[in-house]
């Protein structure tokens, strides 16, 4: 039996589906976020250089990687929500942009509280923290732009301009500390080199990023959940809803 | 086409374009993206002289000394090619280190000392920079290539 994708393109088949996985991804958030901390903070060795600093890792490389994906995320739903005219895509474009916003400023904040005391400086202007920091202005600059106009299918396609505009930061952000010289460090672990840690540091670093990842879909589904209610509310089935809650 | 695949295409379009005009920006503006200099850049002049300015590698083993005030340290910096020595007063990062990656801003003064106001210190990603690491390399090609010459 072929699945209907299409069904699911619809707000209200989608709102329905969206609050049935929401449980699932917020208790597996969880767990694999207490179990993250757990091999980060008790499990994983102490730093031959940084000794027990270096334990900030554990949110800031998680942090870091989810501003930078959910952007690209954020930048395909806005450009199929341009492309194709579908509102639920749009929506969950603007859904994604706080949860990146947030994650950028942990991702800033605490490669601060970091560099004080292994660099000795909470900010340099070098290619990898400016470019981080463009890329909060540019998570900003997507939300005030769609909370200023009034119109949300117009927001929508405003919005989607600055966030495909935007994307062209990405790789700079990823490849600022190898193609320019940066107070930052290069890369510990790549897809074409073998990481550059411990295991246990590793296995810490990536189960705290696939924690990191659920919570940002669990959060994104409640909002764009909100959303759709929002957008939708003089629709019949938003009043079967508000008749059966009453 | 259809319309939608045509504004797909637009939209695919504008976004290799605006991500080529990056490119050439960036590659114009290169120079000035850069945070620090290795001694070897600034042996070669390509550093602004005069100016206070970011020179980056490792501090040389053996080399650090220190003052009578207590505060005021001398040490070298190194690429392995060439080296420049440093002075400065003041705080250290815990991670300087004999033989670690460290970045200074300051002058270069006329007698071949850089006076630092500055001293940050660069830790590698094992937990050596690829700058440093490349540097090194390349100072190493440049010194071999000395060599066979």
């Amino acid at each position: 039996m072929a699945i209907n994708w299409f069904k699911y393109s619809s707000p209200a088949s989608f709102y329905f589906l969206a609050g049935k996985m929401v449980p699932f991804f917020s208790i597996t958030a969880a767990v694999l976020c207490v179990a993250g901390l757990y091999i980060g903070f008790f499990v994983a060795p102490t730093d031959f250089q940084q000794g027990e600093a270096y334990r900030i890792i554990f949110i800031h490389v998680p942090a870091a990687w989810m501003s930078m994906f959910l952007y690209v995320v954020m930048a395909v739903w806005s450009g199929i929500g341009l492309a194709f005219n579908t509102r639920l895509s749009s929506m969950v474009a603007t859904a994604i942009a706080p949860t990146g916003a947030m994650f950028t400023f942990l991702a800033l904040w605490t490669g601060a509280l970091w560099g004080k005391p292994m660099w000795g400086t909470w900010w340099v202007w070098d290619a990898r923290l400016t470019s981080e920091l463009i890329l909060l202005f540019l998570y900003i600059g997507f939300m005030s732009l769609q909370a200023a106009i009034d119109d949300p299918r117009r927001a929508d396609k405003a919005g989607a301009v600055i966030a495909l505009v935007g994307v062209v930061n990405i790789p700079i952000i990823y490849f600022s500390v190898k193609w320019w010289n940066t107070l930052h460090q290069g890369a510990s672990v790549s897809l074409t080199q073998s990481p550059k840690m411990a295991t246990t540091m590793l296995t810490g670093m990536l189960i705290m990023s696939l924690a990191c990842w659920m919570y940002a879909i669990a959060v994104t589904l409640i909002r764009t959940r909100v959303i759709i209610l929002e957008r939708e509310r003089h629709t019949a089935w938003v009043g079967e809803l508000q008749g059966a809650a009453r | 086409m259809k319309p939608r695949h045509k504004k797909l295409a637009i939209i695919a379009s504008g976004v290799t374009a605006l991500g080529i005009a990056s490119i050439l920006v960036l590659n114009a503006f290169q120079s000035n993206l850069v945070f620090f200099f290795s001694p070897t850049q600034v042996a070669n002049n390509e550093a602004p002289m005069g100016k206070s300015f970011r020179i980056g590698g490792l501090v040389e083993e053996g080399s650090i000394k220190r003052q009578t005030d207590g505060l005021t340290v001398n040490f070298v910096v190194t690429d392995t090619a060439k080296v420049i020595p440093v002075q400065y007063t003041g705080i250290l990062p815990d991670l300087f280190k004999e033989g670690k990656g460290v970045v200074a801003q300051g002058k270069l003064t006329d007698d071949g000392i850089f006076r630092a106001d500055e001293v940050l210190a660069k830790h590698d990603e094992n937990y050596m920079p690829p700058e440093a690491a490349e540097a090194l390399e390349q100072a190493d090609k440049a010194r071999q290539t000395v060599l066979v010459q």
